[in-house]
């Protein structure tokens, strides 16, 4: 037995007046979040059909943090997702954006399409044994069209978080923990010049990976959690989801333990894209399992606070990121 | 010299015990973390097994590179200082060599499983 959450009223409310034939919400359930965070999953009754729906929502609609990085507020989330869906990407469609007078807190309501975001289960389910050689070439695709928005309208609401930002900040970051990682400091190094020179700038998904992505047995239905959206360097979100951290084991199989990455730069450019050299990949790679190893070096900061056995333990997988790092530095694996 | 069961006995048993006994009988995010638990003290065990010596050769190996002794984290900390100011350069000879092996055994002892470490092991 649920209990009702104490924002329904309002929220029905909210609804009633936004969308026409609206009548009520049924089966609101919390999927997940923190404090700062949720997300519900609910029907719309509609005309006496209903339909599935998301909301997400910040109940005090205050500034939202994610290890390291600083998310976007939900209603700029919205906004983003809409320009990205007019450009033809795969995304849930945005149907309502709370305002302050509704008094739920900020956030939106989306649609809740069917498919998978569980790794364990999209890489080795028997149902998607048919649609997992094709997943790269779908990412490839996606991330072209995400790439290709629109960025000029986003400038106001998006930060600027290209390459050497980024690595400034992860350094930072790193040295406030104050403990040595000298494969850390050959890899913020060895970047520096590499990450230096951006081809593009445009509008990046920031968060590209297993858990991100809904996948059903007939393909990639959409990139989900738009929070860690900017305006940076395309190849972030090319290297994140080779980053091995997302393969779950599967290492052979590049591009998130499913797939090759010849396949998704070859979905990148048929989609307009662009070329993308396997160097040019494996350089972002590298800052995603640098970045990865540092967000671990987090959660041990973490587990002083809380005590927590979990946060401790993900403390010492800072060493998969720097065996990682050995692999593709030295050896100029992918 | 203290008592048997020896240090390594005592944690191989209170991991057995989390594994066999206790996680059978937890549901939900308990059971989870008490996996979380068991393999953290896999990774105490491997410490006791393996640490000594992979700590001797590092310090061994930075003494070299460094060209004068000290303890463990005091050298790591120079070595960090070094590569970040361009002392040590990137194409020093035994730099990437000694990365390398102290990252291997780091990962040995951590989650000898790890995906990246059986890459590493292929090339031999």
């Amino acid at each position: 037995m649920t209990m009702a959450p104490d924002f329904l009223l309002p929220f029905e409310v909210a609804l009633v007046k936004a969308i026409a034939g609206f009548e009520h919400v049924t089966n609101i359930t919390r999927l997940s979040g923190g404090a700062s965070q949720e997300t519900w999953s609910f029907d719309a009754l509609m005309d006496g059909k209903s339909e599935p729906l998301i909301l997400r929502r910040s109940p005090g609609g205050g500034k939202r943090v994610t290890e390291g990085s600083a998310a976007v507020p939900l209603t700029t989330e919205a906004i983003v997702i809409e320009a990205s869906r007019k450009a033809g990407v795969k995304a849930p469609g945005v149907r309502y954006v709370l305002k302050d007078e509704d008094g739920v807190g900020q956030g939106y309501v989306m649609d809740r399409l069917p498919g998978e975001t569980i790794a364990r289960k999209i890489l080795r389910d028997p149902e998607f044994d048919a649609v997992r050689p094709k997943l790269a070439f779908q990412c490839g695709e996606i991330l072209a069209r995400i790439h290709a928005v629109d960025k000029e309208p986003l400038r106001d609401i998006l930060p600027v978080i290209d390459g050497p930002i980024q690595l400034r900040r992860y350094r930072d970051l790193y040295d406030s923990y104050g403990y040595p990682h000298p494969m850390f400091d050959y890899a913020l190094k060895w970047l520096e010049p590499r990450m230096a020179e951006a081809k593009r700038q445009t509008l990046v998904h920031g968060d590209f990976r297993h858990g991100n992505l809904l996948i059903s047995p007939d393909g990639v239905e959409a990139a989900l959690d738009w929070e860690l959206t900017h305006i940076g360097d395309p190849l972030e979100d090319i290297g994140w989801i080779c980053t091995n951290s997302w393969r779950f084991g599967v290492a052979e199989k590049v591009v998130g333990g499913f797939g090759e990455l010849p396949d998704l730069l070859a979905g990148y450019k048929a989609a307009g894209g662009g070329d993308v050299s396997l160097d040019e990949a494996r350089t972002w790679i590298v800052y995603g399992s640098l970045k990865w190893g540092i967000m671990c070096m987090s959660m041990y900061q973490g587990f002083r606070v809380d005590g927590s056995v979990e946060r401790a333990a993900i403390g010492r997988r800072s060493s998969e990121t720097e065996i990682d790092l050995v692999n593709l530095i030295f050896h100029g694996m992918l | 010299m203290m008592d048997q069961p020896s240090i390594r006995e005592l944690v191989e048993a209170v991991r057995s015990f989390l594994e066999t006994k206790a996680m059978p009988e937890l549901k939900g995010h308990t059971a989870f973390h008490a996996r979380v638990a068991a393999n953290a003290l896999g990774i105490v065990s491997r410490e006791l097994e393996l640490g000594g010596q992979a700590t001797s050769e590092e310090v061994k190996r930075l003494t070299t590179l460094l060209k004068h002794e000290g303890s463990l984290e005091e050298l790591n900390r120079e070595l960090c200082k070094q590569i970040r100011d361009g002392r040590m350069a990137l194409e020093t000879p035994g730099l990437a060599e000694h990365l390398e092996a102290s990252m291997r055994d780091k990962i040995a002892i951590d989650q000898p499983n790890y995906s990246g470490l059986r890459i590493a092991k292929s090339r031999g």
